[in-house]
């Protein structure tokens, strides 16, 4: 037994964790826990991979076929993102959808159901899945894809790891001249101009803003929008970039120690936020960076989960449709406001039309998201109570992955409840919920 | 390009110095009796690594194929790293020949038939590298384990022997003295974190010790001290030890 907790070190517990190296290692390990959860690299926030019993996949960790000229990757599922950037870049490809850390696994990816900055135009992870092995309750390695096995194949993308164990993937990759994004960021005063913004450039590929919280009145939602393409070879030619396709260094920082927990209070994450805003002079920049800082701004400390301090800190995001959009918008971000419990990173985009080839349980549905990471303490749980009703009031939901808790009742009302699981793969979330 | 062959090469360490030396460009040649599990590991350092890497039959207990073993691979190896072994059981060894028997001819005799044949090959082209892994266990015999350790001690002595003979063929041989490693052979006995290598710490040792043609590595540099004091206490002291 050790004491295991996700990304957002809340909820942290006691828990046996395993980690199969081979199908059959895995098949046996099945057969002899009654009740357990798949769990990848922990990179999700709350308790959707804790259970008294947890199978990890990271030894499941080999690239079983890359087709070049078709740009498809075959991998079992505890190979991180990271790894498949570093065999797909070289030969000009790109994960076609990617959450901003690079250090989850693929079958997390798949389990979560996950989105980037892409998603108002390309769609959630989902979309690029093409097939996946996965082994069930019956013991059985089953694959699952759009003509076989229907069923298992939706009810497993986004299905939080409930179906089975996801042992293999196949997966469509996105093909890229350089390993750069060309890349625009504009300052918006407040919200309006904001969501104006989103609309204006919605042809983009790749937007996110980032907004301060902290800010109220005529300045609520200052915010800077970050727009983003694949640079081309041509674009990049005359910049002095030695090589178009270079790669991620593997160089990560770590935080010495948890900061203690009054280092973030309203008035750090205030002076974090002016300075984050007043950073960028000029209305617009236009630049290309590479996908890295792009991408992954945070994946340079490898250990930022700290800076909340060992009690750890709870992600709320939620996503509310575009009809009312704005309103929700603006009275959540007043009451946040209000609340003076400030949010160090809050995280605003659009999500397009959410699909029909993954589980009920899978998160992105068309309208505006916004993510925010919340220290915990006695305060936050009351206010995100608060957030939940307004939440609900428009018609709203919350994403899973980031999920710590949330009542049962109210996911009852936000999630449709056509999800049904063997009993064996249960988590700490799906028990809350009544998954 | 140079060619290296790993045996034992679905063991821990065998995958951490195949990953090791592919990322330097190696082509691979993994050895080991369970050969399509390996392959699977072959096809995954060929996508990730780019280099050629093949896995083949082995048998270490099967010293008459051994020969024919070795002129029939695919490629002649430039380097060949040896970490097939067992841990075995101690207390079955005291009451079981046959078992300490198993230990002996696993992690001894099947590197003296084996490295044996290398040498010789090797000896006749003038190059080449013999890496193999021993044992911290093989410098002094403890009642917690001692048909492995002296297992290992036959098989530091032999290499010692076999370095200073190879010498004057430009063929060099490097001893690997790790202490714990985190593998499968120690899953579930508790050992001391400062004390215990990761198996890619091992291979990145391995790499860095065949580059600098080192004669002998320890892994960890504290198991040095470590061994020195074992070896430094005295006989009617450490018969009474429980280690």
């Amino acid at each position: 037994m050790d004491k295991i907790s996700n990304w957002g070190l809340f909820p942290s517990i006691l828990a046996k964790e395993s980690s199969p190296r081979s199908v059959s290692e895995l098949k046996n390990y099945l057969s002899t826990n009654p009740e357990f959860i798949p769990r990848g690299n922990g990179r999700c926030y709350g308790d959707s991979s804790l259970a008294k019993n947890i199978c990890s996949t990271l030894k499941l960790n080999r690239f079983l076929a890359f087709n070049q000229e078709k740009g498809i990757i075959h991998c079992e599922s505890g190979v991180l993102l990271s790894d498949i950037l570093k065999v797909c870049v070289p030969k000009k490809f790109f994960l076609p959808v990617t959450p901003g850390t690079k250090f989850i696994t693929l079958g997390g990816a798949i389990a979560s159901n996950v989105h980037g900055k892409n998603h108002h135009k390309e769609g959630a992870f989902s979309q690029f899945v093409i097939s996946f092995e996965l082994l069930t309750n019956e013991g059985i390695v089953l694959e699952c894809s759009r003509e076989k096995n229907i069923q298992l194949f939706r009810g497993t993308i986004g299905g939080m790891g409930l179906t089975g164990v996801i042992v293999s993937a196949s997966i469509q990759l996105k093909p890229i001249e350089t390993s750069y994004i060309k890349q625009k960021a504009i300052k918006a005063n407040g919200l309006d101009e904001l969501m104006g913004l989103f609309d204006q450039y919605q042809n983009y590929t790749y937007s996110v803003a980032w907004i301060d919280c902290l800010k109220s009145g005529k300045n609520m939602g200052r915010s800077i929008l970050m727009l983003g393409e694949h640079a081309s070879q041509n674009e990049i030619e005359a910049l002095p970039i030695k090589e178009p396709l270079s790669l991620h260094s593997e160089k990560q920082f770590k935080i010495p120690f948890a900061f203690p927990s009054f280092t973030l209070n309203h008035l750090t994450i205030s002076i974090f936020n002016a300075l984050y805003y007043g950073k960028q002079w000029k209305k617009e920049v236009n630049n290309y960076v590479h996908y890295n800082p792009y991408f992954y701004p945070l994946d340079i400390l490898s250990n930022w989960n700290l800076i909340y301090g060992k009690k750890g800190f709870v992600q709320y995001q939620f996503a509310i449709p575009f009809e009312n959009g704005k309103e929700g918008m603006k009275e959540i971000l007043s009451r946040i406001s209000e609340s003076g419990t400030g949010s160090f990173l809050a995280v605003l985009k659009t999500f397009g039309s959410a699909d029909s080839f993954s589980s009920p349980l899978s998160f992105p549905m068309k309208g505006y998201t916004l993510a925010l990471d919340f220290k915990v303490n006695q305060k936050v749980f009351a206010l995100l109570d608060e957030l939940d009703l307004l939440v609900l009031k428009y018609g709203g939901k919350l994403y899973l992955a980031k999920d710590s808790r949330m009542s049962k009742e109210f996911f009852e009302r936000t999630y449709s409840d056509d999800f049904k699981h063997s009993n064996q793969f249960n988590s700490l979330q799906s028990q809350r919920l009544g998954i | 390009m140079n060619n290296l062959l790993i045996l034992g090469a679905g063991s821990d360490v065998g995958v951490a110095c195949a990953h090791c030396f592919a990322e330097n460009g190696f082509n691979l040649i993994l050895a080991s009796r369970n050969v399509e599990e390996l392959q699977k590991e072959a096809t995954d350092i060929q996508i990730r690594h780019g280099v050629n890497a093949q896995s083949v039959f082995f048998d270490a207990l099967d010293y008459k194929s051994h020969s024919s073993f070795y002129q029939s691979l695919p490629m002649i190896p430039d380097a060949v790293i040896s970490v097939f072994g067992v841990l075995g059981d101690q207390t079955l060894a005291e009451k079981d020949f046959e078992h300490a028997r198993n230990i002996i001819d696993s992690n001894f005799t099947g590197n003296v038939s084996i490295l044996g044949t290398i040498a010789n090959e090797m000896e006749k082209l003038k190059k080449g590298t013999i890496i193999c892994v021993s044992s911290v266990a093989g410098e002094r015999g403890r009642k917690s384990n001692y048909f492995y350790g002296a297992s290992k001690a036959a098989l530091t002595a032999f290499l010692s022997g076999l370095r200073a003979r190879m010498f004057e063929s430009q063929v060099h041989v490097m001893t690997v003295i790790p202490g714990f490693i985190q593998t499968k052979m120690i899953e579930g006995i508790k050992t001391p974190a400062p004390l215990t290598a990761k198996p890619e710490d091992v291979a990145k040792a391995i790499f860095k010790g065949f580059k600098k043609k080192k004669n002998s590595i320890y892994v960890l540099p504290s198991w040095r001290f470590i061994m020195l004091i074992i070896k430094m206490i005295p006989e009617f002291i450490f018969k009474k030890l429980n280690l």
